[in-house]
Parts: structure tokens; sequence; C-alpha cells
């Protein structure tokens, strides 16, 4: 980070409080909801509270209880709130399954989800302790967008489910690759921009207000980005390629700060839009499903999916009609997985949909603080692409049940039916522990001979001093961060 | 960077709240309207959710409902649907509901804000009443006596207690099976179809629904008439009838079945149904004389509930002449519905003054607390006290030595009037059979029931038909049973 003072250096020092009670008490909290919530299903359905509900509260205790030891021991400075929205997301997306479960006795879903959140927790485990520093990844990029490109392109040799090539189905367990290639492209385009943002940001031709970079710095990336969403579009997988879509889109403002990126990247994208909109039959189909979702009950055929889903936000109203008193399973057979959060609206009505929008919100908003907190770019990119990855995803799915945007299938993160990507998420929320572990970490090494510089303001020190508990630490990397920058903050502390 | 992070922030946080917002849209404004949906079947499976609220008929309930475990979960049944058919009408997933099941429904679905304590508590909790349960006014032996006295015949019975107005019996026959339409089965659909092909019509509730030519019960209206502007002033002096008579403004004669109607007096008239001379009087009353009586007995009344709607008894209200003196023996264009002949009787027996007809006695939530109790109403009065008197005892003589013999009870009063209404092109068809009476037992203040019988297709056969042989019978049955629970 060469550039300015005010860039490198955030005007909020990162807190050093470790904050891991806090955690607790909040994982102690979303898993207290959690088995609330399971238990008022059961006496909603039977008048009983379910026998297993003291099973499930211990599971989901256990780990939610494993997961933030690995944090408070590999990584003990790491934003507090993000483990307790994951558990809790996925309690109550656990929650939601189980309940609609109990319409369809033959097709039993939460079963399963629960042996993927499981596997989750523990891949999120490994990631908190196998991944030292997240620096390591950026070696990877290239290693990352080769898998991410075949994992994407794999699924095009197994049979097609719903319209959509993006499933491998290998005996009765079925997942999709396309989930994980999304945080392996996100590595390699934080690699990637984050080792060229100056060419791209600084150097090539001007054509009119547009400042093109070289082409040999900006092909690479665009390449890979355009393959992965034409593979995406031959897939059938749209909801997937937008994604990919916003990420490069984001990732590459934040890298060069150019805003002309964002104006083609929408040109881009509403052309997209409308090419694929009109030509493919699938996707047709969905835009004219938004533009009246009503359009097939006048014609007599019965609801659409999307008005059965807008029938379901509607019932819940503000308060809901409670966790098992709806009836969102009339929606039909992706119920637990694209309309989940259809069953959210209309049990935990607008209530429980905000709370569930501000978890969401507080993720996204968590991953883009450890991004500004960040000083290497690295770290920095892949932040705003993780939170970017988990906000796009939330917009693209709950704004197509919602009937805000054409609808197309993708997961709501943690709460829909869906091991793949129940397993990403807990890896995307590992990786965001990581990074914010990193960004909020008090510095060591600027105890380097010879570099004390002049003292912070007494008055920085003491308000610093207040937060967190790291007190020898604290004056000296005080006094560090007030440094000029110099040549060798860049890629390093 | 960190500034385009902020940017990339806020645009996330923009998309976010965009969700929210598009929320609100859906959740809270166009609410009421997805809500509404025909197409939304959370109202049907809301309103099948619990079992439906009962109807009960002298502390039984004739109705049940059957968990199906199904999306619209609870079906009603009917113990014993034929039989009170005309009652409670049905109640079917499919079809929709008739009769108490229409008219009492949201006592029955549990949706009626009276049956909650507290209303707005409820509003916000959105917790479901229990269906509440609807009492009848009708007596269980009166309601069977009827039934088995029309054996399956094409026909119709009404009995009311005149002093209150309380419906005691309403039978249709033939009948149906209401708990055939109850589901969404294919069979439901199958046997609907079947009940409404039916020759026999039994989805007709002919005791309420169906109108016919009353033929000459309608003579008591027309007496009453006579009576009330005066036409008559004794009702044992000889009338100035000629017989054979022909009828004004035409060249027709009207035959009349006994012998010795010329000049008779009225009581002999209704005695032995003179066509002759009531087609006479009711001529002499003249179109608004006749019009305003018929009225006051609940012809022409579109408005009738009991609370099931009542189709409308016809007095023409333009005439000439000699169609008035049709109309005024219950021929031409003048229909009646059983239950309205029941009224009429009903208005004698009650000294002139005619009580509401109800059916519902009361209605309570399902542990029982009274939600509705329906108060006994005036209805009209009919005619004068003085007047009834007259009719009283004509229609006790046409019982006691007249055309109504075979109504009679032993030791018990009992007035009656027979009818035979010729129907069908040129009078082709078999007449209707009609009888209408009450019954008063010695020591009762007034008469404890009044009824209208009507037989569509009497076994007699040619001119020998007349109420007295089919429906008088059935009539004098349903009085025997309606006497037993009435005797102090």
């Amino acid at each position: 980070m060469t550039a300015t003072a005010a860039e490198s250096l955030p005007p909020e020092r990162p807190p050093t409080a470790r904050r891991r009670g806090v955690e607790l008490s909040l994982l102690v909290c979303a898993v207290l909801i959690s088995v609330y919530g399971y238990a008022d299903v059961g006496l909603a359905r039977s008048g009983a509270v379910p026998p297993d509900a003291l099973a499930y509260g211990a599971g989901l205790g256990l780990l939610a209880l494993l997961a933030h030891l690995a944090v408070r021991l590999r990584a003990p400075y790491a934003d507090p709130l993000l483990l307790p929205i994951a558990v809790l997301l996925n309690g109550v997306g656990l929650v939601l399954i189980y309940r609609l479960d109990l319409e369809t006795p033959a097709d039993r879903a939460a079963p399963a989800q629960l042996i993927w959140s499981t596997l989750g927790v523990a891949l999120f485990i490994a990631v908190v302790v196998l991944l030292r520093d997240h620096r390591v990844l950026q070696r990877y990029g290239y290693l990352s967008v080769v898998t991410a490109l075949a994992l994407m392109i794999v699924p095009i040799l197994f049979p097609a489910v719903n319209g959509a090539r993006i499933w491998i189905r290998i005996g009765g367990l079925s997942f999709q690759p396309g989930e994980f290639a999304k945080i392996l492209l996100a590595v390699f385009f934080a690699a990637y921009l984050a080792a060229n943002r100056h060419a791209l940001a600084h150097t090539g031709r001007r054509i009119g207000p547009l400042q093109l970079p070289a082409g040999r710095v900006l092909g690479p990336v665009v390449a890979i980005w355009l393959i992965s969403v034409v593979v995406l579009v031959l897939e059938r997988d749209l909801g997937t390629s937008l994604l990919f879509f916003g990420l490069f889109v984001v990732m590459l403002y934040v890298a060069t700060g150019r805003t002309g990126w964002i104006v083609v990247g929408l040109l881009l994208a509403g052309v997209g839009a409308f090419a694929v909109g009109t030509l493919e039959p699938h996707v047709h189909s969905r835009v004219e499903s938004w533009i009246d979702p009503y359009a097939s009950i006048t014609a007599g055929d019965g609801p659409s999916q999307l008005a059965q889903s807008l029938f379901a936000f509607a019932s819940g109203g503000v308060l809901g009609t409670g966790l098992g008193a709806g009836h969102s399973i009339l929606i039909g057979f992706a119920a637990k997985s694209d309309f989940i959060l259809a069953t959210a609206g209309e049990e935990l009505g607008l209530a429980g949909l905000t709370a569930l929008f501000l978890l969401y919100t507080l993720l996204v908003a968590r991953g883009y603080r450890a991004g500004l907190d960040l000083r290497d770019p690295f770290g920095g990119l892949l932040s705003v692409g993780l939170a970017a990855i988990v906000a796009v995803q939330v917009f693209v799915i709950a704004g197509g049940v919602t009937g805000l945007i054409p609808l197309t299938g993708m997961a709501m993160p943690f709460l829909a039916q869906g091991g793949s990507s129940v397993v990403t998420n807990w890896i995307i929320v590992a990786l965001l522990i990581r990074l914010s572990d990193s960004a909020r970490e008090p510095h060591p090494e600027p105890v380097e001979a010879g570099v004390i510089a002049p003292a912070a303001p007494p008055a920085a020190r003491t308000v610093r001093t207040d937060t967190g508990p790291a007190e020898p630490a604290v004056p000296t990397e005080a006094a560090a961060r007030t440094d000029p920058p110099g040549p060798a903050a860049e890629g390093t502390r | 960077m960190t500034r385009y992070i902020r940017r990339a922030a806020a645009l996330s946080l923009f998309l976010l709240a965009a969700l929210f917002v598009n929320a609100v849209r859906i959740q809270v404004l166009q609410a009421d309207g997805l809500n509404g949906s025909p197409a939304n079947r959370r109202a049907a499976i809301a309103r099948y959710d619990e079992p439906r609220g009962t109807i009960v008929v002298g502390g039984r309930p004739v109705t049940g409902s059957k968990d199906t475990g199904e999306q619209l979960r609870y079906e009603r049944t009917y113990p014993d649907g034929p039989l009170y058919a005309p009652v409670t009408g049905y109640s079917s997933q499919t079809y929709g509901t008739t009769l108490l099941e229409h008219a009492e429904d949201g006592v029955l679905s549990g949706t009626d804000p009276r049956l909650a304590p507290l209303p707005f508590w409820n509003e916000f909790t959105r917790s479901e009443r229990p269906g509440g349960k609807v009492l009848t006014t009708i007596r269980p032996s009166v309601q069977q006596a009827a039934y088995r006295g029309l054996d399956g015949r094409r026909g119709a019975v009404a009995a009311i207690e005149p002093s209150t107005g309380r419906i005691l019996a309403l039978v249709s026959s033939p009948s149906y099976d209401p708990g055939l339409l109850s589901g969404n089965s294919p069979e439901v659909t199958a046997a609907w179809r079947r009940l409404n092909g039916a020759e026999t019509r039994p989805m007709l509730n002919r005791a309420i629904r169906q109108t016919y030519p009353p033929g000459s019960t309608f003579k008591i209206v027309t007496a009453a008439a006579a009576l009330e502007a005066r036409v008559v002033t004794d009702a044992d002096a000889p009338t100035d009838t000629p017989d054979p008579f022909v009828i004004p403004g035409t060249r027709t004669t009207l035959p009349n079945p006994v012998p010795g109607c010329r000049n008779a007096s009225l009581v002999y008239a209704i005695k032995w149904s003179c066509n002759t001379v009531l087609a006479n009087l009711g001529a002499k009353v003249g179109l608004k004389g006749m019009l305003e009586t018929a009225g006051r007995f609940g012809f022409n009344d579109a408005s009738l509930r009991i609370p099931s709607g009542v189709a409308v008894s016809n007095f023409d209200r333009r005439m000439s002449v000699d169609q008035l003196a049709l109309s005024s023996i219950g021929q031409f264009d003048t229909t009646a519905t059983p239950l309205q002949m029941a009224m009429v009787a009903a208005a004698v027996a009650n000294g002139g003054e005619l009580a509401h007809p109800y059916l519902v006695d009361r209605t309570t939530t399902r542990d029982g607390d009274t939600v509705r109790e329906t108060p006994r109403r005036s209805y009209r009065r009919a005619m004068f006290p003085a007047t009834a008197l007259e009719l009283r005892r004509m229609m006790v003589e046409a019982a006691e030595k007249g055309t109504g013999t075979r109504a009679l009870i032993d030791g018990v009063t009992v007035g009656g009037k027979t009818g035979t209404a010729q129907h069908g092109v040129g009078n082709a068809g078999t007449p209707y059979a009609w009888f209408i009476a009450w019954a008063q037992l010695p020591e009762a203040p007034r008469p404890a029931v009044a009824v209208a019988v009507v037989v569509e297709d009497p076994e007699a056969a040619g001119g020998e038909i007349s109420g007295g042989g089919d429906a008088a019978p059935i009539a004098r049955a349903v009085m025997v049973e309606a006497l037993k629970a009435a005797k102090p």
C-alpha cells in the first residue's frame, strides 16, 4: 500500500480486544434461539417438544463450542460476531428444514443438512487451524483458478437436474462443485488484482473517458471470468454466473478505484441479461414470471411457484403465523432450498425476515470491516470478495423469491437445504475469521531496532488502551503506525 | 483502497436495504390483496383446519367432522343425512355451503368475531377460534314423522309452532345425503353430478325453495280477505253465488267438486271447498284487497329468511278479474312454498297474529356460551282476531265433517283445509295434493302446531285424488308428534 497515509492507515484504529467472551455468550444465545425454534415447531405441530430437542441443542452447541475453541486458540483476535451469526443462521436453517420435513414425511432433508453442517464446521475448524496466515493463499492464485474451472466444467458430464447442469451425483450424495468454485475464484481475483492493481489503474491507453489498461494485464483475468460465466450459462446456473459477475466487478472496482469499470460491467451485464433472457427459454419463462407472477392464475393454470412464494410472504404479514403454522409447502419442490426464505417470511413474518436480513448485513459488513482494517491488498481484496459473495448471494436469491428481480436458482447462505452450499459458506466464514484475526491483531513487528518514531499523542493512547488488554504492545505499535508510509509498507505490515 | 471498499460496502448495504423495502411492500402493503387471492389456498386450508361446529337438533348433533389428514383436513359428516338435509344443507370442500351450513357459516367455521370473548385481542394473536354450535328449533320426532309420512314420495312438509314461529319440521322428499358432497375427491364430483342430474331433484329443498300452486288451501286467504273487506259479514249466511258460475269476463264455467255450492255460505264453501263461492268472493274483494291480505300472510315477500332464504310465494300484482277469480282459489299464477302455507295455518291458529318463522334457536360457542339467541318476533298481523276466530271455526268444520277428516286426532281440536292443485299444460299433470292444518290440545290456550303438507305424486289417480286422501294423514302424524312434545 503506497499512495497516501490516509489510504494505508484507516482513521479508526483496529481494536485489539480479543472479545472471545462476547463470542461465547453470543454463541450460547444463537444455540438457545435455534433450540427454542426447534421446540416451537414441535409444540405448534404436535403439542409436544420434539423428543430430540435436547440432542439437537447438544449437537449444535457442541459444533459451536468446537468452532469457538478453534477460534479462541488459533484466531484469538477474530471478529466475535462472525461465528455466532453463522451458527444462528445455520441453526435457524435447520429448524426451517426440519419444519418443512414434517409436511413431506417421505423426503426428509434435515438429517442430511445436519451432516453437511457438521462437515462444514469441521472444515471451518480445519481452515482456522491449518491456515495460519491468509497471505499463503496469494501464492496459489493460479492453482485456485484451474481448480475452479475444473470444478465448474465437470458437472457438464452429469445429467441435468431441474434444468441446470450444476450437480454431481454419486450414489445418494449430490453436490454442486460451482459452490466451491466461487471461493477459489475470489482467491484468484484477489491474488491477481493485488499483484496487478497498479498496472491496471495507472497504465494503458486512454480512450475517451476510459483508461484502458494494457491488454496483457487485463487479459488473463477477463478471460478467466468470461470462461466462468460462459460455462455457467451453458450449465444454466444463472444465479452463480450473476454472482461471479458481481464479484468480479466489485473486486475490480476496489482494486483499481475506477468507476468506469462498474459502468462497463453494468452495461455488459445488461446486454448479457437481455440476451440470455430473450434467447434462452428456461430463463425467458422466469423473466416472464417475474414481470407478472400472477399470469398463470389469470390463465387458469393455478399459481406459479413465484406467486405461491409471494402468497407465503404476504400470509406472514408483520409478525408471522408462527413456526409450524404456515403453509409455505404449497410452493412445491424447491420449498426447502431455493424458496426457504418464504417459510421464514410466512412463519416469522416481516419481523423475522428483517432479523435475518440484519444478520446477513452484519456478516457482510464485518467482512468489509476486515477488508478495511487489513493492510495487505490481497487480504483486503479477499475480504471484500468474500463479503460480496455473501451480499450478492443474499440479494439474488432473496430478491428472486420476493419478486424484486427475476428468479435465479441459488442457495440462501446457511439457511437453504444444500450440502455444498452449507460447507462453502462455513469455509467463507472461516476465511473471514482468519482475515479479521489478522486485521485486528496487534502488530508485533514495529519493534525493529531504531524505528522508534515520535510517540503518539497521549489522548490517542488512552483511547486505545481502554479497549484492549494488550497493554505492552500498544504504545510501540501506535507509534509505529504513525510512521509515514515508506516503500516497505507495500505487501507487508 | 479504503475509499473503494467503503463504496463497495455501501453498495452491498443498498442491495440488502432494497430487500427489506421489497419485503415491506409484499408483507405489509400488498398483503391483504395477496391473502384474498382466490388462487391462494391458505384461506381454504385454515377453514378446514379445525372440526367445524355442529348443528344440533333436539340436543343431539346431526353433523360431525372427519379428520382426513389431508391438506383440507376436516370433512363434514352427516349421521342422519337425508332426514335433516333440508335443514342443514351441505358443507362441501368442493361446492361450498347451503342452507344452515351457509347461513350460519361464520359461527360454524369459527370466523364469527362474536365467538371470541375479546375480539381485538384475538385479531392480534391470530389464534383460531373453534367453531360454535347452531341449535335448531327442529323437533326430531316431528321431523321423523313427516319424513316417514312422505315415505320417499315427492313432496314436502313444514311445521311451525304458531305462537312462537319456531319451525318444528322441515322435510323435503326424496332427500339426499349431504355427506356425499363433503370432501374434494372424484367421488364427490360424481355424486354432485348424479344428484344434480337426477329426475327427482333430491337436492331441491321443496319445503322452502320450491313453490307450488296452492290450490284450495289458498281459499283460507281468500276467506280472510272477504271477511276483512266486509264482503262477507256473516259466514253462515248464503252468498250470492250462482252455480254454474261463469268466470267474470269469460265464458268459462268453474266446476265444483261437490254439489250444493249454489249460494253456499262461506262456512260450507270452506268445508266442502266450493270453487265457485271463493272465486266469486275473491273477484268481489278486488285485486287491492286480495293483494293486501295475501301480503300480510307473507306472499310476495322476497326478504323472508329463516335464516336461509325462502322462495317468494307469488300472488300477481296485476290481473284481470277472471285471473283474480282463478287466483283466489289458488290457481292461475298463484304459487306458494309449503312453509308459506304453514304460515297461513299458523296465522289462523294464533288468532291472526303471525309470528316470524325461524329455524335457529340460538348459536353458542363450542363450550355452550350463547352467542346469539333468536327472539320471538312478530312477522305481521295477518288479520283481525275476529276473522281468525271465524276461519278457525271453518277449518274445524272442514276437518271434522268436511274434506279433512283423515287428519282428525282423538280428543284434540284439529282445523284443516285440503287442496288439489292442477298443474301442467292443460292441467295434464297429476294434481298436487295439499293439506294445511293446526291442532290444539283441549286444555291448551292455543294450537301447538300448524303444518302444511304437499305431495307431488299422489297415489290415487283421476278426479278422486285430493289433499284429504294423501296429504292429510301425513299432517296428522306430524301433529300427533308435535302434540306429544307439547303436552303439559
